[in-house]
C-alpha cells in the first residue's frame, strides 16, 4: 500500500468533518419546517469567535464552546426575525449570511495573521497504535469524534424519540401541533439554535483544525454546500454523514491531483466541489417524488397562530 | 404585552415607511456598535456616511458605485417579485465583464464606435449565458435555483481567474494576473469631466425606465406579480411558469452581465482579480430595500453604494476595517426584514384573545 494513502485519507476527514457539522444541524432545523439559508454566515461567525477566544485564552475548550455560542447567537437572530416578526426565510437567510460575512471580518481584523497550535489529538493507546486502521479510526481531535457521534445521536433523536416526533410533527403540520397544545414557535426556535451551534461548531473546526488560521470568507462556500447536502441526503442524517465524505474527498482529491501530476489548471479542479453540488442537487430533483415525499410540508412556511 | 394581529389587507403605507425605520435603526445600532468599538461614534456616523459627499468627486463616485447595485437590483426585483430566487447574479456579473472584456480583447487594434455597443451586448448574453444553467435546471429537472446560481458563481470566479492568469494576461505585465488595458474605444466614455461619472450611470437610469414600464404597464410584468403572489390563480388564468422562470432569470443575468461589462470597461479599464466587491450580493439588498420596485431600487441603490464610499473613507480616515460596509448592509436588510412585519401585522398591546393556550408571541 502507497504510503500517501493514510495522510490523505486523514485530510479528507478533515475537510468533511466541517460539513457534516453544518449539514447535520440543518437537518434538524429543516425537519422543524424552517429553512435557514444563513448556515455560511452561522460558520464564519463560529469561525471567528472559535479563533478569537482560542487565541486570547489558548484553551481549546473555550475556543470550541466560543464557535457553538457564536453560531447559535447568529441563529437566534434568524429565529427571532422568522419565528416571532414572521419575516420572510430565504431573505433572512440571505441576510444572516452578508451580516455574517462582513461581522466576522470586522471580528477578525485584529487576528489575521496570528496562528493557533491546532487542537490536541485524543490518542487511544494501542489502539492508535495498530497499522492503517490506528491512524485512520483513532487518534483524531475531539471534534471528529463529536461530529459522528452527533451524526449517530441526531439519527436516534429524529427517528426514536418523543422529541424527535415532536420537531417532525411541527414540520409537517404546524396547525395540527399547535391545535394539540404544542408551542410550535419554541419547539422551531430550539431547532434553529441547535442548528446554530451545529454550523459553529463546524465553523470553529475550520479555524481551529483545518487551517488552523483565520482568513476572511474562509468558509468558501461550504455552508452552501452543506445545505445542498441535507436535500441530497433526502432529510436523513447518516445519508448526510457520506455525502460530506463524499464531498470532502472531492475537496481532497482537487487539491492534491497537481502532485498526481495531472495537467490541469488548478481553478479547473478548484471548481470540482460546486459542479459537483450542482450535478447532485440535479440527480435528486429529477427524482421529484422522493424530494417531495422527505421535504418537510411546512418547511419555509411562518406559522402564526391566526393562519 | 406585545402581540401581533394579522390585518386585513397589507398596508400600502408601511411598505414605503419601512424602509426609513429600517434606516434609522440601522444608524442606531451603527452607533452602538462603533461605541463598543471603541470610536466615537458621531464622529465615525460623519465620516461614514457624510464626508464621502463632501465633494463633487465624492457624489460621481456615488453615482459610480450605485450604477452596478441599481441595473443588478432592478433586474433581480422581477425574479424576487415570481418567487424565483436568483442568488447568484455576482457570478452572471463575472462572465458578463467577462464576455464583454473579451470583445475588448479580441478587437483589441480595432478603433471603431460599434465596439462599445458590441461589448455590451456581449456582456448581456454572457450574464444571461450563466443565469440560463440554473432556469434549465429549473424548468427541466425542477432543481432549486438558489443553490444551483450561487454554486454558479464560485465557478464563475474561478474562470475568471484562470483566464487572467492564462490566457487573458497581460503579455506585458511583468506576470501579473491581469489583462491589458484596454484600447480607448473600448471605455466607456465620462459624462463628467475631472471625475469618473461615465454614461453607465444614464445606462442604469434607462434601466429603471424600462423596468418600471414593463413591470407597471405590461402584461409581463402582470403575470410575474401574479405568479408570485397566487401561484394558483396565475396557473387558472393560463400564465406558463416556465416562460416566467426564464424570463425573469434573463432579465436578472442579462442585467448583471450588462453591469460587469460596464465594470471593466467602465472605472477599471481592463480585467482584474477582483472585478466586484460583492455588487451581486448588496444588490440583493438593494432589491429588497427598494421594494422590488425600480424607482425604489434608484434610491436604496444610492444609499449602497454610499455604504461602500463610507467604508474606504472610514478605512482611510479612521483605521476601521472596510468590513463595517459588509456590517451595515447585514443590519440595514435586518432591520428592513424585521420592519416589514408591519406591513401584514399590526402591533396590538395588552394579552392575546384566549383562543388557544400556549401561543404569546
Amino acid at each position: 500500500m502507497p504510503e500517501w494513502i493514510v495522510p490523505a485519507l486523514l485530510t479528507i476527514i478533515t475537510a468533511s468533518t466541517p460539513l457534516v457539522f453544518a449539514a447535520i444541524g440543518e437537518i434538524v432545523v429543516e425537519k422543524s419546517g424552517v429553512l435557514n439559508l444563513g448556515i455560511e454566515g452561522m460558520m464564519i461567525v463560529g469561525a471567528i469567535f472559535a479563533f478569537g477566544v482560542g487565541v486570547t485564552t489558548g484553551s481549546a475548550t473555550l475556543a470550541i464552546l466560543a464557535g457553538a455560542i457564536g453560531g447559535a447567537a447568529m441563529a437566534f437572530l434568524f429565529g427571532f426575525l422568522t419565528l416571532y416578526l414572521l419575516s420572510n426565510q430565504v431573505a433572512t437567510g440571505l441576510a444572516l449570511t452578508i451580516f455574517g460575512l462582513g461581522f466576522s471580518a470586522l471580528l477578525g481584523h485584529g487576528f489575521v495573521g496570528k496562528t493557533f497550535p491546532g487542537l490536541p489529538r485524543l490518542e487511544i493507546p494501542f489502539l492508535s497504535d495498530i497499522p492503517f486502521i490506528g491512524p485512520l479510526l483513532f487518534g483524531h481531535d475531539i471534534l471528529v469524534y463529536a461530529s459522528v457521534v452527533a451524526v449517530a445521536l441526531v439519527t436516534y433523536m429524529l427517528t426514536k424519540t418523543r422529541t424527535g416526533l415532536l420537531i417532525r410533527a411541527v414540520g409537517e403540520n404546524h396547525f395540527a401541533a399547535h391545535s394539540i397544545g404544542y408551542s410550535v414557535n419554541k419547539i422551531r426556535m430550539a431547532c434553529v439554535l441547535f442548528g446554530g451551534a451545529m454550523a459553529g461548531l463546524g465553523g470553529s473546526y475550520l479555524s481551529l483544525a483545518y487551517t488552523p488560521l483565520w482568513v476572511e470568507n474562509m468558509t468558501a462556500g461550504r455552508g452552501w454546500i452543506a445545505l445542498a447536502l441535507v436535500v441530497f441526503a433526502s432529510w436523513k442524517a447518516w445519508r448526510a454523514f457520506f455525502g460530506a465524505y463524499l464531498f470532502g474527498g472531492i475537496t481532497i482529491i482537487q487539491l492534491h491531483a497537481q502532485g498526481f501530476g495531472v495537467e490541469i489548471a488548478p481553478q479547473f479542479l478548484a471548481m470540482l466541489p460546486y459542479l459537483a453540488t450542482i450535478v447532485v442537487l440535479v440527480l435528486i430533483s429529477s427524482d421529484s417524488s422522493r424530494a417531495r415525499l422527505n421535504a418537510p410540508a411546512c418547511l419555509g412556511r411562518s406559522f402564526h397562530a391566526s393562519g | 404585552m406585545l402581540r401581533l394581529e394579522l390585518r386585513g389587507e397589507m398596508s400600502r403605507s408601511m411598505i414605503y415607511w419601512s424602509p426609513f425605520f429600517a434606516v434609522i435603526l440601522t444608524f442606531i445600532a451603527g452607533m452602538i456598535m462603533f461605541t463598543i468599538l471603541g470610536v466615537d461614534p458621531l464622529k465615525a456616523i460623519i465620516t461614514f456616511f457624510i464626508e464621502p459627499l463632501n465633494s463633487l468627486d465624492g457624489i460621481a463616485e456615488l453615482f459610480v458605485k450605485a450604477t452596478p447595485l441599481v441595473l443588478i437590483a432592478i433586474g433581480l426585483s422581477f425574479g424576487f417579485q415570481a418567487n424565483v430566487w436568483n442568488i447568484g447574479a455576482e457570478g452572471q456579473l463575472t462572465i458578463g465583464a467577462l464576455a464583454g472584456g473579451g470583445v475588448a480583447l479580441l478587437f483589441f487594434n480595432v478603433d471603431s464606435p460599434l465596439l462599445m455597443p458590441g461589448m455590451l451586448i456581449a456582456g448581456v448574453l454572457g450574464g444571461m449565458a450563466w443565469a440560463a444553467i440554473p432556469a434549465f435546471l429549473k424548468t427541466k429537472f425542477g432543481t432549486n435555483e438558489i443553490l444551483t446560481s450561487l454554486m454558479l458563481t464560485y465557478v464563475g470566479l474561478l474562470v475568471l481567474s484562470y483566464l487572467i492568469h492564462g490566457p487573458w494576461k497581460d503579455p506585458e505585465g511583468q506576470n501579473f494576473p491581469e489583462s491589458r488595458l484596454f484600447h480607448d474605444a473600448a471605455i466607456i466614455p465620462i459624462i463628467l469631466e475631472e471625475t469618473r461619472l461615465h454614461f453607465g450611470w444614464i445606462i442604469a437610469l434607462f434601466g429603471v425606465a424600462i423596468a418600471w414600464v414593463v413591470m407597471t404597464r405590461h402584461m409581463i410584468g402582470f403575470q410575474i406579480r401574479v405568479i408570485g403572489m397566487a401561484p394558483m390563480a396565475a396557473s387558472f388564468a393560463g400564465f406558463k411558469e416556465k416562460h416566467i422562470i426564464w424570463l425573469t432569470l434573463m432579465i436578472s443575468g442579462g442585467a448583471a452581465g450588462l453591469a460587469g461589462t460596464i465594470e471593466v470597461s467602465g472605472p477599471v479599464g481592463q480585467i482584474i482579480p477582483v472585478i466586484s466587491p460583492g455588487y451581486g450580493f448588496t444588490a440583493i439588498i438593494v432589491a429588497f430595500l427598494g421594494r422590488l420596485h425600480p424607482v425604489g431600487c434608484l434610491f436604496a441603490g444610492l444609499l449602497m453604494a454610499l455604504t461602500y464610499l463610507g467604508g474606504d473613507n472610514a478605512q482611510i480616515e479612521m483605521n476601521l476595517p472596510n468590513a463595517v460596509t459588509g456590517v451595515f448592509q447585514g443590519m440595514l436588510l435586518f432591520f428592513l426584514l424585521a420592519s416589514d412585519v408591519l406591513v401584514r401585522y399590526r402591533v396590538r398591546f395588552g394579552a392575546a384573545k384566549k383562543v388557544t393556550a400556549g401561543e404569546g408571541a
